[in-house]
């Protein structure tokens, strides 16, 4: 039910790397460093501007992949992985799509498990992809048979 | 503070040990990514998914681990990161991060990096390519 999707993607979003969502996301994870929100720090920074933590990338918005219905409990986060061209900067806009990469199953201990495998983008106003998010998603047999009913 | 690009192959970033996990810190990490799935809030949530209690996010874990490298900011910048969410964290577990150089290329530094729990248990584990300027 999820292989007919592989490579279909969502329209792009208009997203902005809002700064007090940067200065929220880094308090939530620990990290508070003024590089994230410190204007003055942020400016005399090679960057001349403030930054935005690596894994900030889960706040987007990456629009919808038609016809993709995902079970909205007992999905699985596997493996995650970052790709950055350059670090985001605070205020910038990014052109934000998903795309289905791959679903494949394997059987295991915990029955036949399926991996989907979904990769966000975040392009510059230019085109350029800036970073690359992919998620693999664990999904269990029995998560799958409560979605068919 | 030591310049990143001058640790040898097998030289390691100063550890961090996380005070133990808290409802809040999940409520708050819950807020800031807009990840409100249940399961890392409410107890009864967690319960019904089969779960002893509460679990942190995976990607609040990995936002924690990125930080060993927020202060080289000015030297590069990760370039790509991985990881592998092996083990789930529990409330009040203390998580200790690590990272550790594995190879050196000529504007890159990979790094092996781990969250590992109070009991030596690997949460997550990964690893971090840190561009050199």
């Amino acid at each position: 039910m999820f292989a007919e999707h592989i490579g279909k993607c969502s329209n792009k979003v208009k997203n902005v790397v809002e700064r007090g969502a940067v200065k929220k996301f880094a308090e939530a994870i620990g990290d508070p460093h003024p590089i994230y929100w410190d204007e003055e720090t942020g400016k005399k920074s090679r960057y001349q501007r403030n930054i935005a933590p690596p894994t900030f990338p889960r706040v987007f918005d990456y629009g919808v992949i038609e016809g993709l219905k995902l079970p909205s409990k007992g999905l699985i986060h596997g493996e995650q992985r970052f790709h950055y061209e350059r670090p985001l900067f605070v205020g910038e806009e990014l052109y934000c799509y998903a795309k289905v990469e791959d679903y494949y199953e394997k059987q295991s201990s915990m029955g036949e498990l399926g991996f989907l495998v979904i990769t966000n983008y975040g392009e510059d106003p230019s085109g350029s992809v800036i970073f690359t998010s992919t998620s693999t998603i664990i999904i269990t047999e029995a998560v799958r048979k409560a979605m068919v009913v | 503070m030591t310049k990143i690009s001058e640790l040898k192959v097998g030289e390691s970033l100063p550890e961090v040990k996380l005070p133990p996990v808290s409802r809040l810190d999940l409520i708050k990490y819950a807020g800031a990514s807009g990840d409100y799935n249940p399961i890392h809030t409410i107890d009864e949530e967690a319960k019904k998914a089969g779960l002893p209690g509460i679990i942190a996010h995976g990607m609040w874990t990995m936002g924690n681990l990125a930080k060993l490298f927020t202060p080289y900011y000015e030297e590069g910048f990760v370039q790509d990161y991985s990881v592998r969410f092996k083990s789930m964290v529990f409330l009040n577990d203390v998580v200790t991060l690590k990272a550790t150089v594995k190879e050196k290329e000529d504007h890159a530094l990979r790094f092996d990096v781990a969250a590992v729990n109070q009991d030596g248990k690997e949460v997550v584990k990964g690893e971090v390519v840190f561009s050199v300027y």
